[in-house]
């Protein structure tokens, strides 16, 4: 079926072509209409291959909004107590808002306009140059238009993540100015270090040191993993913690959400792909694979160590195997994908029953036991299971590939991905501290403890999240 | 008149209800409470972390009584919840000064 998706296209151009040459030699002198005829058909023949992959990607891109709403607020807002449940939904919904806006304005150039090694430059401000013909640099058969709002998702979700860490004591207004900084000043050039045109992680495009990151294990994960635990030793533990228990107010809600985070998953690490072919099916497979072996991974580690798997650990577990297999979705087989999943359900398990509690910091909602961890865990072992045989990113001068991974033989590109690691953990923490010190200075970051008793939802929105009882005022 | 309160076990609440019922009780107020006595609570697992539940779901049954039924009451009442393991529940009698129907205004036992 595929053969002939593929084929159709060029055979109805080499057809059109040849019996309009016929008829142009045939019937008379007047080529140029030939011609312009033959620009139009080529036209056509681009059209209906980029329907393909636009319908795709803009599907992507739909899935990925979905997981920061309602996927990531649901899961969010399932773990934590009632009384904060709409504050802690509403730093998800925020997002979804504020970081368009800031995308529109200025955010979408930083991290794809051309510009240095670091930050791309201010000619899409506006979004100007942002329409329907493709930038070949980085998806030539889709309008840059949808690149560009489906890269908004991505930014849309990241900041969204760093919320688990300081739910249930952040400022509504203090955590709307520290996300829209922390997108602009950490987000953006670690998303052009690795995506952008001249970016120095850039695997694609030349970068200094290419990295495997197919869908932002070090752009999404890593960044906002590690900015959630500066975040969370910043503004301390909440009142309490850890001699008052603060169990999820409904894993129900949670379950429902994490369940979205999975589906919507697919448009995340597929849709990276940025194309409907065959890759974009091996990243759909190895992301699904890797979910799975990982909820495996942490029931069974918890079934060994409290004596009974947790519905919350199933799906704490798929996703830390989701956001494991973010960066190597792109470039491993089937197989490896398994493997990556169960090496971080175990691993983010461990680092969240077990050390967390000895190190006693308060990441509420585990924000960096599962994303930075695991971020960290996916981005080192892409460079051990990558594989040209699934994806030849690197080419020599010849077109033919060369080794992508440590399983091609290539050893280096695991220092590359310890590079880009590194970069962004200390980007994270230098910008995060430095963002949260300033936003603190202005407004002041956390609520009064008399707030954080009462809850978020009173407090920050004068609403609350359940009235079974209207008769009661 | 005596007002009683029984605080039984939730899986038992049927029963009792049926056993008042039999025996010419009509009226009762029912709500769902937490306590416990000397029965010990369960603990819960979330991300690893341990919480103690010892605060456990129960029935609280209310219903004021004419004198010459309480005893009656308070025997069915404890054969139908007993399932003689701690936990099973207690009954308190305490006196009740009057009673009124909202409805007609009547007073005293015959307003029970």
């Amino acid at each position: 079926m595929w053969l002939l998706r593929k084929f159709v296209p060029m055979a109805a151009v080499v057809i059109l072509t040849g019996s309009l040459a016929a008829q142009a030699l045939s019937s008379g002198p007047d080529t140029t209409v030939s011609a312009d005829r033959i620009a139009q058909l080529q036209q056509q023949v681009a059209d209906a291959r980029s329907a393909g992959d636009n319908a795709w990607m803009l599907v992507s891109a739909a899935l990925v909004l979905m997981m920061t709403g309602p996927g990531l607020a649901l899961f969010y807002g399932g773990l934590v107590r009632k009384k904060n449940v709409l504050a802690t939904m509403m730093q998800s919904f925020a997002m979804m808002a504020v970081i368009t806006v800031l995308w529109a304005l200025v955010s979408y150039s930083l991290c794809f306009g051309a510009g240095n090694s670091f930050i791309g430059g201010l000619s899409h401000t506006f979004l100007r140059g942002v329409g329907a013909q493709p930038d070949t640099d980085y998806a030539a058969t889709i309008p840059l238009q949808t690149f560009m709002v489906y890269q908004l998702m991505f930014a849309i979700i990241t900041p969204a993540l760093i919320s688990g860490a300081f739910a249930e004591r952040m400022k509504f207004s203090a955590m709307l100015l520290f996300m829209s900084l922390w997108s602009l000043f950490v987000y953006s050039p670690m998303a052009h270090m690795v995506w952008g045109k001249g970016g120095l992680l850039n695997a694609s495009l030349g970068g200094r040191f290419p990295t495997l990151d197919f869908a932002g294990g070090t752009v999404v994960h890593i960044t906002s993993g590690v900015s959630a635990l500066i975040c969370a030793l910043y503004l301390g533990r909440r009142v309490g913690y850890p001699r008052e228990p603060m169990p999820p107010h409904s894993v129900v809600i949670s379950f429902i959400g994490a369940c979205l985070l999975w589906v919507g998953w697919f448009g995340f690490n597929a849709g990276s792909a940025l194309s409907a072919g065959s890759l974009a099916t091996s990243a759909f497979v190895a992301t699904h694979f890797g979910a799975a072996a990982a909820a495996i991974g942490w029931m069974l580690a918890e079934w060994i160590r409290n004596g009974k798997p947790s519905a919350l650990g199933g799906i704490s577990g798929c996703v830390a195997g989701l956001v494991a297999i973010t960066p190597a979705a792109g470039f491993v087989g089937p197989m490896s994908a398994l493997t990556i999943g169960l090496i971080a359900g175990v691993v983010c398990y461990i680092m969240v029953a077990v050390v967390k509690a000895r190190l006693g910091y308060d990441d509420s909602l585990d924000a960096f036991g599962v994303h930075g961890v695991g971020g960290t865990i996916g981005a080192l072992l892409t460079g051990v299971f990558a594989t040209k045989l699934v994806n030849p990113i690197f080419k020599n001068a010849n077109g033919s590939a060369l080794p992508s991974g440590m399983m091609d033989g290539n050893f280096h590109q695991i220092g590359n991905q310890l590079v880009a690691v590194v970069i962004a953990i200390v980007l994270a923490v230098v910008g995060t501290a430095f963002i949260l010190k300033l936003v603190d200075l202005m407004i002041g970051l956390r609520v009064s403890a008399e707030h954080e008793v009462e809850g978020l939802d009173l407090t920050q929105h004068g609403e609350e999240g359940y009235t079974w009882e209207p008769s009661l005022p | 008149m005596t007002k009683l309160e029984a605080v039984i076990q939730p899986s038992k609440f049927d029963a009792v209800k049926d056993a008042l019922l039999e025996i010419g009780v009509e009226g009762m107020t029912v709500s769902e409470v937490r306590g416990h006595g000397r029965q010990k609570g369960h603990t819960e697992f979330y991300r690893g972390r341990e919480y103690t539940v010892d605060v456990l779901p129960k029935v609280k049954i209310e219903t004021v009584l004419p004198d010459r039924l309480v005893n009656q009451a308070v025997q069915a009442i404890s054969n139908a919840a007993r399932t003689g393991k701690i936990g099973d529940g207690k009954i308190f009698l305490s006196h009740v000064d009057e009673a009124v129907r909202i409805r007609n205004d009547e007073r005293g036992e015959t307003a029970l």
